[in-house]
């Protein structure tokens, strides 16, 4: 069977970059952040990619708000066309879910993949709020996807190491666990063969957002004690302490 | 009169604490209100009981269909109580399960939801308070005013007990519809070559490790001070360790009497799998990184200039 498959990806600012507060005090200073395609979303649109080619079908990525580069990136994976909703729906993940179920009302298709969570909000609800709103059946967490006639087999992942298997019924929307695959680079061929593909752009009402950012702030912790000094001066230190706790 | 549920989430046979933790919360926003238990199942007299000591009432929804866990069975349950016993706020453990099924409970409510919550204030509207990009930052939110609201919490957090004697009501609610979705079965762990959580020496390697080729440095390590190696995530996702050798809440909990965090930023997901080691000791280049909130030293630096000379000075003592 073949399988037409829409994958949710978004750009955003990498966790790992330079994270400070914005001068406002309700959101974070552009200064220093490093975006790119949300690392979740780069295993949801490489098993997509992988099932495609499987199974054949047809692979369509969605981006909301400034998602141009990533867009670009999952056309050059491998993706065949791109829809890029102009909006930003900033933390609020129920206008983000909203804005994709307008945008993708004339599409039809099998199964929806996203990433468990963005990177930089780690929300976790865009994917299950659209599964949600288009009353189909879901399941998140996902560390494996193999089709079946008519349906998919999943293994999810829960606490401790467990996972759970289940099946689901297509249409279905599946959110990807990291490390469900290993993505694979971009190509000279690939980033080529992108610039002939369509990516559109498809302006939606989104509605009313749920919650409004009051305030960002670095959280209150209690730090380490620090270790200063040459490489040399700092194992001699760290020596001295597993030796008065009898650990050498 | 705020009537808050608490959804208890009972895993392999047993009552997760993060039930309680939930009613600890419940027990502190009620005001004049309620703080009421739901939970869900075959077999839960036990647990019920359980509840009741932090609840004001215990909502028991039994059947044999609810014996295995399932998002569409669980939200068609508890629309069906909430249809009939209207909350104001909802809490489910922001759990592989919770945080899965409390998105489509949200939409079925038409509530607004927040997940991962840390803190939680009805004094002036309703503020939830939150951790973003992994923990460096955290944020305020303030929800839009509606009939109800949902919220996944996050474990470990709202840990002062609340004691209550409530009673346990027996809902009566049974599945209204067969899911869509079908479970298959609980898929075990993999066993490896050696047990991380038994260690009294762990080094564990996070992102700044770079590449599989670097794992050796730790290994070395390791050697060196009898310990074995572990690694957060990242490290497990890009295949450089196997998935036994996993630290954090979806892989082990270790508590040895050192944990070495190298290159390890600290996700919650990783802290809950190592902050009850004795001593913790963390080296990273970020002096940001929030896994220096759990360690006693830290070092902020490249781990490929104070590994190789730790190893040094180890074998220069130890002869």
């Amino acid at each position: 069977m073949t399988l037409k498959i829409i994958v949710l990806a978004k750009h955003a600012a990498d966790p790992e970059s330079e994270i400070h507060v914005s001068a406002d005090g309700k959101g974070v200073d552009e200064k220093g952040l490093v975006f790119d395609i949300n690392d979740w979303d780069r295993y949801a649109i490489e098993e997509a990619i992988r099932i495609k080619e499987e199974h054949g079908g047809e692979v369509v990525v969605v981006g909301v708000g400034y998602a141009d580069d990533t867009l670009r990136k999952c056309l050059a994976m491998g993706a065949d066309r791109a829809i890029k909703i102009p909006l930003d729906s900033g933390m609020d993940s129920y206008m983000t879910a909203m804005a994709v179920k307008e945008a993708i009302a004339d599409e039809t298709f099998d199964l929806i993949l996203a990433g468990l969570m963005s990177q930089d909000y780690n929300n976790a609800l865009t994917g299950p709020i659209l599964a949600g709103m288009l009353d189909i059946p879901y399941a998140t967490a996902v560390t494996s996807i193999s089709v079946e006639d008519g349906k998919i087999r999943v293994v999810r992942e829960l606490e401790g190491g467990y996972g759970e298997e289940n099946t689901l019924p297509l249409p279905a929307l599946i959110t990807v666990q990291s490390g469900i695959n290993e993505p694979r680079y971009v190509s000279i061929m690939g980033i080529k063969r992108a610039k002939t593909k369509e990516l559109k752009e498809i302006s939606v009402d989104a509605g009313e957002g749920r919650i409004q950012v009051e305030k960002v702030y670095v959280p209150p912790v209690e730090k380490a004690e620090l270790i200063e000094g040459s490489p040399e001066e700092i194992a001699e230190k760290l020596v001295e302490i597993l030796k008065d706790r009898g650990l050498i | 009169m705020m009537r808050v549920f608490a959804i208890a989430e009972v895993s392999s046979g047993e009552l997760d604490p993060v039930s309680i933790e939930l009613l600890n919360l419940a027990n502190a926003i009620k005001g004049e209100g309620s703080a009421e238990a739901v939970v869900i199942g075959n077999n839960l007299s036990e647990f019920a009981g359980e509840l009741a000591k932090h609840a004001d009432k215990v909502w028991k929804i039994e059947d044999g269909s609810l014996e295995n866990y399932n998002p569409e069975m669980y939200v068609d349950v508890l629309l069906q109580l909430f249809s009939r016993e209207k909350p104001d706020v909802v809490l489910i453990p922001n759990s592989s399960r919770g945080a899965e099924f409390a998105p489509l409970l949200a939409v079925k409510l038409s509530a607004p939801i927040v997940t991962d919550i840390v803190g939680l204030d009805f004094s002036n509207g309703v503020k939830a308070t939150r951790y973003i990009f992994q923990g460096k930052l955290l944020v305020d939110v303030l929800v839009k005013e509606s009939e109800s609201y949902v919220f996944t919490v996050r474990q470990g957090v709202f840990k002062d007990e609340c004691r209550v004697e409530g009673e346990v009501v027996d809902s009566g609610i049974k599945p209204s519809a067969s899911p869509k979705r079908e479970f298959v079965g609980i898929v075990e762990p993999e066993a490896g070559e050696v047990d991380i959580s038994q260690a009294d020496i762990v080094v564990s390697v996070g992102r700044g490790i770079d590449d599989a080729s670097n794992i050796e440095l730790a290994e070395e390590l390791a050697e060196v001070l009898g310990g074995v190696v572990a690694g957060s995530r990242p490290v497990i996702d890009s295949g450089w360790l196997p998935k036994d050798r996993q630290v954090g809440i979806s892989g082990k909990t270790v508590k040895p009497k050192l944990y070495l965090a190298l290159g390890i930023s600290g996700a919650f997901q990783h802290i809950m799998g190592m902050k009850d080691s004795e001593l913790i000791i963390a080296v990273n280049k970020d002096p940001e990184a929030p896994i220096f909130g759990v360690a006693q030293y830290g070092i902020v630096g490249d781990l490929f200039d104070v590994v190789p000379a730790l190893i040094e000075k180890l074998r220069e003592v130890k002869g």
